[in-house]
Order: C-alpha cells, then sequence, then structure tokens
C-alpha cells in the first residue's frame, strides 16, 4: 500500500512498508541523494531534514510516521537560487569532504528559523548533533554568523 | 594545407563534428582526442570550443582540496580564467595518471601536490603554448608577442577566447613549454581563491559513492566475523530470506552477503542471518594481555632503529634524566561516508564506482578476484566523503567484498556495497596500537646528554606487497619516524623497535607514525626541558639551530601566540613543533580549567612552512581541520578489545569532536618559494602534544595514557 510523502513541495506515492526509515525512502526510492547516511543511530546529523520546519533525523523517523512536509537540502535552495546559509557557506569555503554539509545547513537553517540572532554558545548547543570528521567546525560557526548579520 | 583549410572551415561555425574529423586527418593524432572537437594537449586538460577548461585530476578528493589545487597549477600556466575552469577526475590509468612518488595511481603521505607541482604546471603551460601558435598562426604575428591573461589570448587590437582557438592549432605545432617564476604567479598563492568543490558539497548534488545508484543497482550488506580473521561454518538464512525486497543470501570469503532492493531492507535482514563462526586463527585477546604483551616485549632488547652510540654512558653520567611511558590505542579512521562502492561485472569486464583511493591497487586486485585482469578493470572515481588513509590500503578490501559479492550472485547487475557505521568502526585497518618508552639525560648546565626511545607496535608495512620501500632489517619507517628523524640536535641517540605480532589489521591513519611519534617526542622535549630548568620554546630553539625551517615556525608561532605573556589564572599555553611529509608545524595550545579541574580547549595557533603555498584557504582548513581530528582522538577516542571483539560500535562509543570542543584557531603560513610539500597530515602530529602540554601548564599532570580521559583528564 501506497504512503503519500511531500518532499521540497513534490507529493509522491511511496511503495514501501511504512517501518523504512525517511532517510532511506528520500535516498533510495526518490533519490534525494543530498540527504547523507552517517550513523543510523541520530548520534552525527548527517541525515538530518526538515519535516514542518523542524530539523529532524531521517534515520530515526519511520515513514509511516512523517507528520508533515519534507524539505530536504534539494529543497532549501537551488544552485540557482542559494538559501543565505548556502551562500554563507560558499563564501566561508566550510565544505572539505562535504559529506556532512547537508546535515549541518538543515539544522543551521532550522536554528535560524527559530533564532534568527543566536550566540556563539547557542550556535554551539544548536550545532552539537552534527558530527564533521573533516573539522569545518570553526568555518561553520563563521558562517552561520555571517548569515545571521547579512540577514 | 588542406588539413589547415579544414581547420579554417570550422572556426567559420561548422560544427563540432566536423574538427573530430579534422583532428582525425591529423596523422599524429596530437591535438585532439577525436571527439567533441576538444583541444586535447595531454592527458592532463581538455579544452572546449565554449572555452571550457577541464582539467583532469589525477587525484582523489576526500575533502583535503587537492581538485582545486591541481586546477589552480594549471590553470596558472595556461593563464586561463578560473571561473571556465572545471575539474573531473581521472581513469584508472597507471601509465598517464601515477603518483610518482608512489610508482602507482593513488593519493597519500601528503604527496598530492609535491608530486604534481612542476607536472600539471607543466601541462599547462604546454596548452597555452599551442593556444598562443594557433593565434600566431590566425592573425600572421609572432608567437613571442602574444599574451595570454584571464583565458584572453591577445595581440595588439587581436583577442580570442581559448574556445575561438581550439580547433586552430597548427599540425606542426609542438608545445614549447615554459614555466613562470613564483613572482608571475597568479592564482598560485591567491588568498582566497574559490575552491571547485564548495557549490555541489553546498547543495547537495555532489555526487559521492554512496549516491552513485545506476540503473537496475542490488544492495548489499555483508556479515563480517566479529572477531578478526574469523570465518564462516555454516549460516541458516531462512528467516531474513522471507524478508520484504530482500533478494538473495550468499557466502563470500569474509562473512555472508545479503542483497536487497534498498539498503535499508539489506541492513534488517543482515541481523537475521543466523551464523555460526570458526575462531580457531582468531584475534581472541582482550586487552590486558595485549598491554602485558608490549610491556613484557619493550623490557627486552629491541630491534636497532638508530644507534649513534654512547647512550648509556650519557645517560649515567646525567645531572638528571627524565623518564616517560606513553600508550597510544587502536583508532579507527571512521569518515563521515562509510565504506561503499558500486561493482558491475559484465561481459568480461568490470566496472567500479568509488571514492578511489588507490586505483592501480584496486584494479589488481578486483581483476584478480573477479578473474578479468586489471586490464578490464574500470573505475570511476567519484567524491571521497573523507578517509584520513582508510579507502587506500594493501587489500583494496572493500572494493574486492563488494566484487565478492557480485561474484556470489553471478549478476551482471550492478551491485551496491555499503558499510554501515558498525562495519566501519569495526573493521580494522586502525592506527596501530603503539608505545614509546623515552628516557633521557640532562646534564649540570641545562643541556641534554642522551636520548633513548624504545617503541613498540605491529608493523603496518611487513608483509605487505609495499614492504620493500618501507622495511629495512626489520624496521618499519613508518613505525620509527618522527623519532629516528627528529629534527632535534638529540645526543647520543638510541631507538629501539619491537614488532608486535597481532591478527588486527593494521594501516596508516592520517599522519601514520607521526601521529604517536610526535606526541611523544613532543612531551618528552617538554619533560627534558623542565628537568633542564628552561622556557619551553628557548630549550626548542636551541635544539633546534640548524634546523632553520622548523625553528622558523617555532619563532613564528611563539610571537603569534604571545607566548610568555600572562594568562588568567587556572589557564596554560603549551607548544609542540613537528616536521612531518617534509612540511614544518608549529602550534600554540591554549587550556583553561574551572573549578572542578576540569578543562577547556580556547585556542590554537599553528604556524606552517609547506614551501609554495598554493592554495592557502584551503591549507588553513587543513590545519584548522588536522587539528581538530587530532583534538578529538587524543582526547577521547579509542578502539578497545574485549576476547578479540571491538568494544565500540559507533559514535555513541567512539565519541568524536564535536563543535563546542573545538578551540578557536589561527593558521599563519610561512612565506617560501622551496616546492610545495603536502598539509593534509602535518597539522595533526603537533596538535595532541601541544594540548597536553597546556593542560600540564595549567594542571601539573603530565598525560601519557591516551585517550586522555583514560588518563584521569575531564573536559568540560
Amino acid at each position: 500500500m501506497a504512503t503519500t510523502l511531500t518532499v521540497n513541495g513534490t507529493e509522491h506515492a511511496i511503495d514501501l512498508p511504512d517501518d523504512v526509515p525517511l532517510l532511506w525512502v528520500l535516498r533510495d526510492a526518490l533519490s534525494l541523494t543530498g540527504t547523507k547516511y552517517g550513523c543510523g543511530v541520530a548520534a552525527c546529523g548527517a541525515c538530518t531534514v526538515q519535516i514542518e520546519g523542524q530539523a529532524v533525523r531521517s534515520c530515526q523517523v519511520a515513514l509511516g510516521d512523517v507528520w508533515g512536509a519534507v524539505t530536504t537540502i534539494e529543497g532549501l535552495g537551488t544552485p540557482a537560487a542559494l538559501h543565505r546559509l548556502q551562500a554563507a557557506w560558499i563564501e566561508h569555503q566550510v565544505a572539505q569532504c562535504g559529506y556532512c554539509q547537508s546535515g549541518q545547513i538543515m539544522q543551521a537553517a532550522s536554528l535560524l528559523a527559530e533564532n534568527p540572532a543566536p550566540t556563539d554558545d547557542e550556535i554551539d548547543a544548536a550545532m552539537a548533533g552534527n558530527l564533521c570528521r573533516c573539522g569545518t567546525y570553526p568555518r561553520i560557526r563563521a558562517a552561520i554568523k555571517s548569515a545571521v548579520e547579512g540577514a | 594545407m588542406t588539413l589547415k583549410t579544414s581547420r579554417r572551415a570550422f572556426l567559420r561555425g561548422a560544427s563540432a563534428a566536423v574538427a573530430t574529423l579534422v583532428v582525425g586527418l591529423d596523422p599524429r593524432g596530437a591535438w585532439a582526442a577525436g571527439h567533441g572537437g576538444d583541444l586535447v594537449p595531454n592527458p592532463f586538460v581538455r579544452i572546449g570550443a565554449d572555452g571550457s577548461v577541464t582539467v583532469i585530476a589525477k587525484h582523489f578528493e576526500m575533502g583535503q582540496g587537492t581538485t582545486t589545487g591541481l586546477a589552480s597549477l594549471l590553470a596558472e600556466e595556461l593563464d586561463a580564467d578560473w571561473e571556465q575552469v572545471r575539474v573531473e577526475f581521472a581513469p584508472a590509468n597507471t601509465q598517464l595518471y601515477v603518483n610518482t612518488l608512489f610508482g602507482v595511481q593513488g593519493t597519500g603521505g601528503s604527496t598530492a601536490l609535491a608530486n604534481s607541482f612542476m607536472q600539471y604546471r607543466e601541462a599547462g603551460a604546454a596548452a597555452r603554448s599551442l593556444l598562443v601558435q594557433a593565434a600566431a598562426a590566425e592573425w600572421g604575428v609572432p608567437a613571442a608577442e602574444i599574451t595570454v591573461a584571464n583565458g584572453v589570448v591577445s595581440h595588439g587590437d587581436k583577442n580570442a577566447g581559448f574556445g575561438d582557438l581550439v580547433g586552430r592549432v597548427p599540425a606542426d605545432a609542438q608545445p614549447d613549454v615554459v614555466v613562470k617564476t613564483p613572482a608571475q604567479f597568479a592564482l598560485i598563492g591567491r588568498d582566497k581563491l574559490p575552491r571547485k568543490d564548495s557549490a555541489a558539497k553546498t547543495d547537495g548534488t555532489a555526487t559521492f559513492a554512496m549516491d552513485v545508484m545506476p540503473e537496475g543497482v542490488i544492495f548489499a550488506v555483508i556479515a563480517h566475523a566479529p572477531k578478526f580473521g574469523g570465518t564462516v561454518v555454516s549460516f541458516d538464512a531462512t528467516e531474513a530470506l522471507a524478508m520484504p525486497g530482500v533478494i538473495d543470501v550468499k557466502q563470500v570469503p569474509m562473512g555472508v552477503a545479503v542483497y536487497a532492493e534498498n539498503t535499508w531492507a539489506a541492513m534488517m535482514a543482515r541481523d537475521a542471518v543466523q551464523i555460526e563462526w570458526d575462531f580457531s586463527n582468531a584475534e581472541t585477546r582482550s586487552m590486558d594481555a595485549m598491554e602485558a604483551e608490549y610491556a613484557a616485549a619493550m623490557d627486552q632488547p629491541g630491534l636497532p632503529a638508530r644507534a649513534d652510540g654512547g647512550t648509556d654512558d650519557a645517560l649515567g653520567a646525567a645531572a638528571s634524566t627524565i623518564e616517560a611511558e606513553f600508550h597510544f590505542p587502536f583508532l579507527a579512521h571512521a569518515p563521515m561516508e562509510t565504506l561503499n562502492c558500486v561493482v558491475q561485472i559484465k561481459d568480461g569486464k568490470v566496472q567500479v564506482w568509488d571514492g578511489s583511493q588507490f586505483q592501480t591497487v584496486t584494479q589488481g586486485a578486483v581483476g584478480a578476484v573477479s578473474g578479468v585482469g586489471p586490464e578490464n578493470v574500470a573505475i570511476e572515481t567519484v567524491y571521497a566523503g573523507g578517509s584520513f588513509g582508510r579507502r587506500a590500503n594493501f587489500t583494496s578490501d572493500y572494493e574486492v567484498e563488494a566484487t565478492f559479492a557480485a561474484q556470489a550472485l553471478g549478476t551482471d547487475r550492478p551491485v551496491k556495497l555499503v558499510w554501515t557505521r558498525e562495519d566501519d568502526i569495526r573493521g580494522g585497518y586502525y592506527r596501530p596500537m603503539t608505545r614509546h618508552r623515552i628516557r633521557a639525560g640532562v646534564d649540570a648546565d641545562g643541556k641534554l646528554t642522551g636520548w633513548h626511545s624504545t617503541i613498540a607496535n605491529k608493523s603496518i608495512f611487513t608483509g605487505t606487497p609495499m614492504e620493500a620501500m618501507a622495511v629495512n632489517g626489520g624496521v618499519d619507517h613508518f613505525s620509527v619516524e618522527g623519532v629516528v628523524d627528529t629534527e632535534y640536535a638529540l645526543p647520543a641517540m638510541q631507538v629501539d623497535l619491537h614488532n608486535m605480532q597481532s591478527a588486527v589489521p593494521v594501516l596508516w591513519w592520517r599522519s601514520v607514525g607521526h601521529s604517536h611519534s610526535g606526541y611523544a617526542m613532543e612531551v618528552a622535549i617538554d619533560m627534558a626541558a623542565e628537568a633542564a630548568g628552561r622556557d619551553p620554546v628557548e630549550f626548542r630553539r636551541e635544539l633546534l639551530a640548524n634546523a632553520p625551517r622548523s625553528l622558523g615556525v617555532l619563532n613564528l608561532v611563539a610571537e603569534k601566540a604571545d607566548w610568555g605573556a600572562p594568562l588568567p589564572a587556572g589557564w596554560g599555553r603549551g607548544v609542540a613543533v613537528h616536521k612531518s611529509f617534509n612540511t614544518y608545524v608549529a602550534e600554540v595550545a591554549e587550556v583553561s580549567t574551572d573549578a572542578e579541574g576540569r578543562v577547556k580547549l580556547e585556542r590554537f595557533v599553528a604556524a606552517v612552512d609547506l614551501g609554495v603555498a598554493v592554495n592557502p584557504d584551503v591549507i588553513r582548513a587543513q590545519v584548522e581541520g588536522s587539528i581538530g581530528y587530532g583534538l578529538g582522538h587524543v582526547m577521547r577516542q579509542k578502539i578497545t578489545f574485549t576476547e578479540g571483539e571491538v568494544d565500540q560500535s559507533n559514535f555513541p562509543d567512539y565519541e568524536p569532536l564535536r563543535i563546542a570542543d573545538m578551540p578557536r584557531v589561527e593558521v599563519h603560513i610561512v612565506p617560501s618559494t622551496e616546492a610545495p610539500t603536502g598539509i593534509g597530515e602535518p597539522g595533526l602530529p603537533p596538535a595532541g602534544p601541544a594540548l597536553a602540554n597546556a593542560i600540564y601548564a595549567a594542571t601539573g599532570k603530565r598525560v601519557m595514557r591516551l585517550p586522555m580521559v583514560d588518563d584521569g583528564i575531564v573536559f568540560a
């Protein structure tokens, strides 16, 4: 039985069991591969997407439990019309390997939506669940701050 | 003459197909690839009729910025407009794309820019020369009077873009390769040249191997033995095969492969397979036994790795001696993208999609396992989500697993093998567990008199196809690097090595031997400075008097970090300087402590000398990242064993550095015209000891057992 899922403004009929995590629905069924697998246990944040604007770990949300419209990195901005955080990420050359950055940006976007002017400590607290093995943390901080200042 | 007319016909607006034909007429086939009308002066660059410049990267990109670096080198000498430059990964072809420092096509050892520096510049200069000759012929002017800048070829009032000239290169043109002097560099050294991979890695469009899903792909995971060296006796897949989306379950040499229509189904079904293992040849020890073996070995004479002579006498006559024993745990690389690749075996050929770090080795290994031979293995290299050394190994372990998996299923569909995070943390090829015991003597004048290092670990290279390049007289250079070749003028130095045995596979891990030797040496030097009653920077300066580049970074970091300036109560400052991969790095750490003695990392200042700084912002990023990667591991990461099974399984129990742990980092680059060396690794070795020395300054505690949390350090 197909489940209806709205992702980046488009409705999809998904023919997968209800217990399949949203992460794998996005990647394997919808080919929205910007959302990454990193740990499968909500410990790294690489799979972060938004449901109704709230950042969630898509590896922990079963298809049957998705409660609203999903936004992924592909829907946050487009190469032609970047979200201000994406523009800041490019300006600060944040990405190294880049694998975690979709999740970082989705988490940061959720932070700024809730708190338009976070302090340094609030940035660290909001981003604490998002790992970057390359150690781009100083640039993540700088990019978020510059997106705040440029807003 | 006919040829020239045809080329002119193309200039008047003929299609790219005509240009291809023209090229086909060239008896040497020299100036085109025969497709799309592109100018292909050499294997490293392709210039399109649309003016695009495509640099072919022989090195993979794991985040270290090499694609930007290679493009910078080539575009510099081509005088291309940076905006018109794009990068593609080279196919697997050892002949064309060898790493000249390795002899195989592969990336590692911080060699990418070092081995490519002249090659990619000369390739750019050759291409530029052909475009200039094309313009000279077209305009009837001397080539020497033509200038090229920002992608425009000019003479007087005549201008042409690269694309305009692509079809006009005279058939008899020979590239005149003249490279610039450093004073002429426009792109090399530009402070914030935009990275070529930033946009794709910010909008979700960058393709990693994990994202490669060709038509008809089958998803596979493998159940590996829970102890290294274990093998399958039998398995029962009844329950797994009944699960939705599951295609099949097959035995492979390293375990049991589970195939499904999506990744999740494969992962779930793997948990349902019942497997009986044979552990008769497996590693079955726990940490206590392993550590006891190291301790016992180190009380026996070791293999001489360096013996200057007179060490015992020097230590015996010293006014005071220091003794220190350091313990370094096994460490997993744990890149954010777990190991994975796609393999398709079809019609006697194998296609591999991979964040491939060691293309030649993988071609050989996959060619052997599949039986098609290396010449029939094609590799499409895509972005790698980190590596830190893990994706390059002697056996191409995960590419070989994927090949076995495809073979066992007997399919010609592409098979995508995915390692879970648990597979990754428990998958071996670790930084070897290592011990250093150091004895050093100081005389009454505060001078070192002698130095004795004893090192125990498992050799990375022994027993591998690359043994001969690293192992001499039983001494693996990568077990003792950073000690035997220390920059310090240490008198009466002796270094002994003990080769430990284990079924646990070990591998180079970001900075290899320097990941432990830098820590042991730099903490012990601090202890010697204290025994000598000397300031840590002053003491080092004296020992580096004849090592100008190490001395240079030490002096620069001391200046930039205000060494010696007062700090608030409870704060401490520590210094470390270490050369690795021919790059010189010094770092100063500042920490604070709170009322409970918890340590907070406040600030790191780094000074680096890596010769010509090709991409300064990439260099700063690599040093920032190396410091972060190094710090997380010395603070709290380790791999341990209980009866042969790895105790850790995922990030909650192999907890990396998180954003709140990260100190502020400043990176200073020494201006230099020396040939460039690498920067992917050298920022790491000084990070741990600088932190340790800062903690000592703040708390009086010498941290000799890593991770630091195992030695009583609590972080805020």
